[in-house]
């Protein structure tokens, strides 16, 4: 096989991908890109996480260390099967937020802050250079592998014109298929096709040379393991420490690295993909790892020794003459690497030219913004440089660290690189408390130790780290030599390195977080970023301003292109019930205009660009407690509805009783109607027998006469007395009653009422009981009015006082500038379902005529008390009836006709 | 005012699927169990590993999680379905 062959068969196979993912774009622009988002797809282009390191380099690791290459597989295991724990969450932001990029989302969730997006690119761009290094170099040496076996000879000078040419060739690729336009969702179908064909290749490649060293070379799987039994060195052995620490960072890396984040959570078409990948990217893993120790078994059985285990894959079917298998495993680790190169050039261009680039031209360009122009433009080809320059990057890399065995630790050390978002991504997710200053003070911490204690004293000693400086630490301090901080000696570089670098990011991280206090942004974003499941509608940045649609629309198409524009403008305009293209610049409006274009450039640089418009980044605290308020009214309202159901619960129980009461003094009218008929006609019935009898007197003795005389007298009286309480109590009741004020002693009130009483019932002997110390005080009132009080309520005692041995005791009080007086007799008292009623015309306790009265007596007392500006009580639960009368110890003199009729009819 | 809350018991079906979230979630745990295992099996002292062994053990354990993986995204995945056939899913309570 010639060297022609080779690239020819190279050439041909990348025709072949460059036709896959034009296939697809082509179909993707018809709108049928079904099949294209199948999880399948989508498990398969997350294969990028197997890169040409994993492809020739697992196998190398696995002759070196034996099974401790599988930890780099487990921990993404662990976090796919873990998947429902991490992963959702951050596809679910990743679409609520259109993230673009990793540094897009921890920028977003600090508060959109450029700084953030900037530290993490950098952070991203130092240690992915070594690692497309890596993939260019490996693609050399298989190369050179290739054709020295071919030709016998080295052939330095063409393996790096090769690679050269495949940097070429993968720029190209990667700016027709990744940024060919600007994408709402930054998602690329046509690469990620591309790399799942190449996923499938580099698969099918190890597996085939696996398959063959396992049925062809060896005698099947039980004869491979006594092999491997055989080959094991004590070298092998599981190493606790560095078995946990590489399950740990693989796992981290599979979140963190911005290739896998591109493939697991910007390109993720539907979150239930995530469900099917959770196993069968897992089984990926597996069925990737399976054959590699068999491999490298075989590999150290029969290669010479000396020979670069890194390469078996490729030399071990060459050395065995399999020309056809070494080519296909030539193409599947050219898979490998070329993936990986292109997605990971794609994020971080995306990352470049949405963090940097076009923030930096935005700044550059204050003003109006340079209404014209396409902004699309400026956005793709500031990726296009941004490709060129990343991957131009790596191949100077190579080309100046080029063979050495530094490249080959690379992987890992890169993967403590980005291991360094982890704190930063974890309170992101979960912590709402978390802030950009403890974002950015703990990743800047961790990078800064990350360079120093792994990443430039990886090119060896005297290139970036003096000899001295490693041996014996910086100004000769020894405990901060950079393999061994802070006295550290007991864990090797890598670990030492990952110990100390996430440590004291976390403590920075948490330290900041606990000490700084974030702005309304970063509160907003924190909510909508841990409640991820549970908002749905997002918290909104932006207040009602005077932002004018206009200039939005300009600005949106130049980022979105016109007719997309339009057609989002119109569509707004329509669900505000407008006509046009120009809709109200609600606060909902902008910040969908601001999601649309973070799906372009990146939430930091979309916001930025709204606020060049808008004017200033306008979330004040009110703002923000509108857009609570917002979801706060919801359950105000429902709380509301709750209220007033039980307001009108309340209602209608007043009502009922009300309605009680009502048919209850019905019922007594109807009662007392017949009773006052039986009243006035008693009185009458005997009038007029007697007055009949005296008509007839021809012969009556004169004294018979005046007897009968003197009954109809009487009875006459007991009528003008029924009807003179009938009408004083109408001539209470409307307030026309003149008060005739003077000043008197209560004691006197109280002994001239004791003594009227007295003539109720003389039979009853009652003993009373006084305060007169504290009946020695002067009242201004109506004293006859007052007088008449006492006496109904002394008279109703001793008619209704059922004790044997009856007592009243009358108590006088001061409150404030009422005087209170309590009539308490020892009788049984009032039941607690008449006390309402007594006050009322009409009401009488018992139904027996034994009173003798109409039933008037207490509502006039009522009545007058209101007058007097008091009242008159029942207070219950005192053992006997006791009445409470309270009035004011100085009446003023008002106007008869106004105060006390508001408030009698206050109190009705 | 009392604000809304979940019920404290649900039906039968929804018991089921809060428990298949739990182990989805307990799952990853038991992995990382039965990965960190093999660190702590005796190696012979300046003896080579007994490789085979650890790795036919490991890759059993591997193939094991991605089973129960499988069985428990095919019956999650009917919970993301349902999810999304309420269109605004878990965020109206």
């Amino acid at each position: 096989m010639s060297v022609n062959l080779l690239v020819i068969a190279c050439l041909a196979y990348v025709v072949f991908l460059f036709l896959v993912a034009f296939a697809v774009e082509r179909q993707a622009e018809r709108g049928r890109v079904r099949w294209l988002r199948s999880s399948l797809i989508y498990t398969l282009s997350l294969s990028v996480y197997c890169t040409a390191w994993t492809f020739y380099g697992a196998v190398g690791y696995a002759a070196r260390s034996g099974l401790e290459f599988v930890t780099i597989y487990l921990g993404p295991t662990l976090v796919f099967v873990g998947w429902w724990l991490m992963l959702r969450k951050l596809v679910r932001i990743g679409k609520q937020q259109r993230v673009t990029s990793i540094a897009d989302m921890i920028s977003a969730r600090y508060g959109k802050s450029n700084l953030i997006g900037v530290l993490v690119t950098l952070l991203c761009i130092v240690a992915a250079t070594p690692y497309i290094a890596l993939q260019l170099q490996s693609i050399a040496l298989s190369f050179a592998a290739f054709t020295s076996e071919l030709n016998g000879d080295g052939l330095s000078d063409r393996q790096d014109f090769f690679a050269l040419w495949v940097a070429a060739g993968l720029a190209l690729f990667t700016i027709l298929f990744g940024t060919r336009n600007l994408d709402a969702n930054e998602q690329h179908p046509g690469v990620v096709t591309a790399i799942a064909v190449e996923a499938v290749v580099k698969l099918l490649a190890l597996i085939a040379v696996g398959v063959f060293v396992v049925w062809v070379v060896a005698d099947g799987p039980g004869d491979i393991l006594t092999r491997i039994d055989a080959a094991a060195r004590p070298e092998w052995a599981i190493q606790p420490g560095r078995w946990i620490g590489l399950v740990f960072l693989a796992g981290v890396a599979i979140i963190c690295l911005p290739r896998m984040f591109q493939v697991t959570v910007v390109e993720n078409a539907d979150e239930r993909h995530l469900a099917t990948a959770s196993w069968a990217f897992p089984l990926y893993l597996f069925a990737i790892s399976l054959f590699v120790l068999p491999i490298a078994v075989v590999g150290l059985e029969l290669m010479p020794s000396g020979s670069n285990p890194d390469l078996f894959v490729l030399t071990l079917p060459l050395t065995l003459g399999q020309d056809g298998l070494a080519m296909l495993a030539f193409l599947g680790g050219f898979s490998a690497a070329t993936s990986m190169v292109i997605v990971a050039t794609i994020a971080l261009a995306t990352m470049v030219s949405n963090h940097l680039m076009v923030p930096l031209w935005l700044h550059f360009k204050k003003g109006p913004a340079g209404r014209r122009g396409d902004m699309r433009g400026l956005v793709l080809n500031s990726r296009r440089l941004a490709i060129c320059l990343l991957l131009g990057l790596g191949y100077v890399y190579y080309a100046v660290t080029g063979g050495s065995a530094a490249l080959a630790a690379i992987g890992l050390i890169a993967f403590v690189g980005v291991a360094q978002m982890l704190p930063a991504l974890v309170g992101a997710l979960f912590w709402r408390g978390a802030n950009r200053i403890g974002a950015a003070i703990g990743l800047g911490a961790g990078f800064l130790i990350w360079l120093y204690a792994l990443f430039l004293p990886s090119f060896g000693p005297g290139v970036f780290l003096s000899a001295q400086v490693m041996a014996e630490g910086p100004f000769g301090i020894g405990w901060l030599r950079p393999y061994a901080l802070f006295g550290v000696t007991t864990l090797d570089p890598l670990l030492h390195a990952l110990f100390w670098s996430l440590t004291l990011n976390t403590v920075a991280f948490v330290t900041g977080s606990l000490l700084g206090f974030p702005t309304p942004i970063e509160r907003v974003q924190g909510a909508q970023f841990v409640n991820a499941f549970d908002i749905q509608a997002g918290a909104r940045g932006w207040s009602q301003s005077a932002a004018e649609a206009e200039d939005l629309l300009a600005m949106a198409q130049r980022i979105l292109g016109t007719a997309e524009t339009q057609r989002f403008f119109q569509a707004h305009a329509a669900a505000q019930g407008k006509a046009g293209f120009l809709p109200d610049t609600t606060p909902q409006f902008l910040d969908a205009v601001e999601r649309k274009l973070a799906g372009s450039v990146g939430a930091a640089t979309a916001h930025a660009m709204i606020e060049q418009i808008v004017g200033r980044a306008i979330v004040s605290v009110e703002d923000l407690m509108a857009v609570a308020s917002e979801t706060a009214q919801i359950m105000e309202y429902s709380n509301q509805l709750e209220g007033k159901s039980a307001e009108l619960e309340r209602t209608a129980r007043q009502l009922r009783e009300a309605n009680d009461m009502l048919t209850k003094l019905s019922v007594q009218k109807d009662a007392f109607l017949s009773q006052i008929s039986h009243e006035l006609r008693t009185p009458m019935t005997s009038i007029r027998a007697f007055s009949e009898i005296l008509m007839d007197a021809e012969g009556m003795p004169p004294e018979d006469q005046v007897k009968y005389a003197r009954i109809i007298h009487d009875e006459t009286i007991r009528l003008t007395r029924l009807l003179d309480d009938l009408l004083d109590l109408s001539v209470l009741e409307n307030g026309q009653v003149n008060l005739d004020i003077q000043e008197a002693r209560l004691s006197d009130l109280i002994d001239r009422a004791i003594l009227a009483s007295n003539s109720v019932q003389p039979q009853r002997k009652f003993r009373i009981q006084r305060d007169s110390a504290a009946e020695q005080v002067k009242v201004e009132t109506d004293t006859g009015r007052l007088s008449q009080v006492f006496i109904n309520v002394l008279s109703n005692a001793r008619k209704y006082c059922d004790a044997d041995a009856p007592v009243m005791e009358i108590s006088v009080a001061r409150n404030e500038d009422m005087i209170e007086v309590d009539f308490a007799d020892n009788g049984s008292g009032i039941p607690f379902e008449k006390q309402a009623l007594i006050f009322e015309k009409f009401a009488r306790l018992t139904d027996q005529m034994q009173a003798g009265g109409a039933g008037l007596g207490l509502a006039i007392c009522r009545e007058i008390m209101i007058n007097l500006g008091g009242s008159i009580a029942y207070v219950p639960g005192q053992g006997g009836a006791v009445f409470r009368v309270s009035f004011p110890q100085v009446l003023a003199r008002t106007e008869p006709d106004q105060g006390p009729v508001s408030e009698r009819s206050a109190a009705e | 005012m009392s604000a809304p809350q979940e019920p404290l018991f649900v039906a039968r079906e929804t018991f089921r699927r809060r428990r298949l979230m739990d182990a989805a979630r307990l799952l990853p745990v038991l992995g990382l169990f039965l990965v960190l295992l093999p660190m702590m099996w005796p190696a012979p002292e300046g003896e080579a590993p007994r490789a085979a062994r650890e790795g036919v053990y490991l890759f059993l354990v591997w193939f094991g999680l991605i089973i129960a993986a499988a069985v428990l995204a095919r019956r999650l995945s009917a919970v993301l379905n349902g999810e999304s056939g309420t269109a605004s899913g878990e965020g109206e309570m």
